[in-house]
């Protein structure tokens, strides 16, 4: 290249500004994860067996106790505590999801609105929600639905707040200039506030998914008989099978790291425009 | 192509007057400029005529249409931040076909006339408008990635592809360096003629007002009742920016406007 000219605007030097980088971007991204992944598994794995040879207890077995007991139970009856966790997670995000946006999109759009109800969310959203666990055990039963209920109460808020701010922030020069294209209130969501919103309901999720599951393992200690809170709890800890409550354990962190990865991936895939430089 | 009659506006209840009694007409095919200091009520009289805001009291027309929402024979632009952060040029010049597409021809959001555009027809008109303003090579790229003078010609190619009758543009190149913003307003004159478009363009720029408005309105003080309106013939000719008759208009736009020359 010549030194008098300046250097052309490279598609290297400003990551994710055209969206035919995508896959290579996506690839890039998911190749460096797995290798940080890994280093990561190795130092875990290396603090595991040293808090295991240090406490020398029943209650801390060693990582190969444990692994080949975890393949077992996964073939065994884990996966399907697994599925019925990861069913329950999914239905709250889902649940979270439809509900929250809109309502998010509403209040940062009607301002009159938003005046009336933001010191109410101020107030309910720092609340930690699993307090409210037996109040909807007993309004909701026993059933998937208290449980997917509480989830989906603590997403809720997360979404809202984030999404309301995303829709406050658009700024009505891009409002103004869509509604001259012919935009009414359905294009108007479909071709702005959908699109615009959808990143902030990631990083909501992002934020919020390992709280969702917290709170799924405290939940799955009551009126259920499945699910990996009461796989862990009641069928293993309480029974001092200690292998296969690590096992649940690991089930667990799985569930809580794949939701995670699933949804950062997405993020960043609906969010690439941020890096593209300042416009907004 | 605009009529507007005994226009009053005033923002909320208790607001400022703006307008009072307000009367102009425009003609299909004039070139109108908008100037005056800011403050004076010329973005929001763009914005009446657009359908964005109502008018207090009074009549807004264009064409045949009694303004109360926007016209979709009426193109936009706005001086910054009208286009999609999150999508790329192409997909910006492509929305207002989209949204076209999106409603069909139901006379409200896209003209009666025109037939539902399929995705053919969006992906040539698209390209065309690319090439034509010569930001094909930026099709790829979001909004964030181009330079201001790329993304105003984005703004136009997006405006232009809906074949407007009439153009309104508020300060859309008052963010542009010099040589962008003189490249950008011979395009303008250029697509004025082409497609014999109206167009009404609101600045504060006194050399802008005079090189692309054969017609100016000069707004003062507030409200704007009794209007000066500067003839501007010669506007648009090749060459008009360097002659004594743009120096002295200028110098007469001044006047109006209480500056000395």
């Amino acid at each position: 290249m010549q030194r008098t000219t300046p250097a052309p605007r490279s598609e290297a030097l400003t990551p994710g500004s055209t969206p035919t980088g995508l896959l290579r971007d996506v690839t890039r991204h998911v190749l460096k994860r797995v290798g940080n992944l890994a280093l990561a598994v190795i130092i875990f794995l290396a603090c595991w067996t040293a808090l295991a040879a240090y406490l020398d207890r029943d209650i801390m077995p060693y990582p190969w106790q444990v692994g080949p007991v975890f393949v077992d139970e996964l073939q065994g009856v884990l996966w399907d505590h697994m599925l019925v966790s990861a069913r329950r997670v999914l239905a709250a995000i889902g649940a979270a999801v439809l509900v929250a946006t809109p309502v998010g999109l509403g209040l940062g759009q009607i301002r009159a609105l938003n005046r009336v109800f933001s010191p109410l969310i101020g107030l309910v959203h720092p609340i930690p929600k699993i307090v409210f666990l037996p109040v909807i055990l007993v309004v909701l039963g026993v059933g998937e639905r208290s449980k997917v209920f509480l989830i989906a109460l603590i997403l809720f808020f997360q979404i809202l707040v984030v999404v309301r701010d995303e829709a406050a922030g658009l700024r009505p020069e891009l409002i103004q200039s869509v509604r001259s294209l012919g935009a009414g209130r359905r294009a108007l969501f479909r071709y702005v506030y959908l699109p615009a919103s959808l990143p902030a309901v990631l990083t909501a999720l992002r934020v919020s998914v390992g709280t969702a599951i917290a709170v799924l393992f405290i939940a799955e200690q009551y009126s259920t008989r499945e699910g990996l809170g009461y796989y862990i709890v009641t069928l293993t800890w309480q029974r001092l099978r200690f292998e296969e409550m690590y096992s649940g354990i690991l089930a667990m962190s799985l569930l809580g790291l794949v939701l995670y990865t699933v949804v950062d991936v997405l993020e960043r895939i609906t969010g690439r425009w941020r890096s593209a430089g300042e416009y907004y | 192509m605009i009529t507007i009659e005994n226009l009053t506006f005033r923002y909320g209840a208790r607001g400022a007057l703006v307008f009072q009694d307000f009367n102009w007409h425009v003609k299909p095919g004039e070139a109108w400029s908008i100037i005056g200091s800011s403050g004076c009520g010329k973005t929001t009289l763009l914005m009446l005529i657009a359908g964005l805001r109502r008018a207090t009291r009074g009549t807004i027309r264009v064409g045949n249409t009694l303004i109360q929402r926007p016209r979709p024979e009426t193109g936009l632009i706005l001086q910054d931040y009208g286009l999609l952060p999150w999508a790329s040029v192409w997909d910006n010049v492509a929305l207002g076909l989209r949204v076209r597409r999106f409603y069909g021809p139901d006379g409200k959001h896209a003209p009666r006339y025109e037939a539902r555009p399929s995705r053919q027809q969006t992906q040539q008109i698209v390209d065309s408008w690319l090439y034509r303003l010569h930001i094909n090579e930026q099709r790829d790229k979001f909004p964030g990635a181009i330079s201001g003078g790329q993304r105003q010609r984005t703004a136009i190619a997006r405006t232009l592809a809906l074949q407007p009758d009439l153009l309104l543009m508020d300060e859309p190149f008052s963010s542009l360096d010099a040589p962008t913003r003189e490249d950008l307003q011979t395009l303008v004159l250029s697509l004025q003629a082409e497609m014999r478009l109206t167009s009404v363009i609101v600045t504060h720029a006194i050399e802008e007002a005079a090189i692309l408005g054969r017609h100016i309105l000069v707004l003062s003080a507030l409200p704007n009742t009794d209007t000066v309106i500067v003839s501007n013939p010669d506007a648009g000719t090749p060459g008009y920016r360097s002659t004594q008759t743009f120096l002295d208009k200028c110098n007469e736009l001044r006047l109006h406007l209480g500056l000395k020359p």
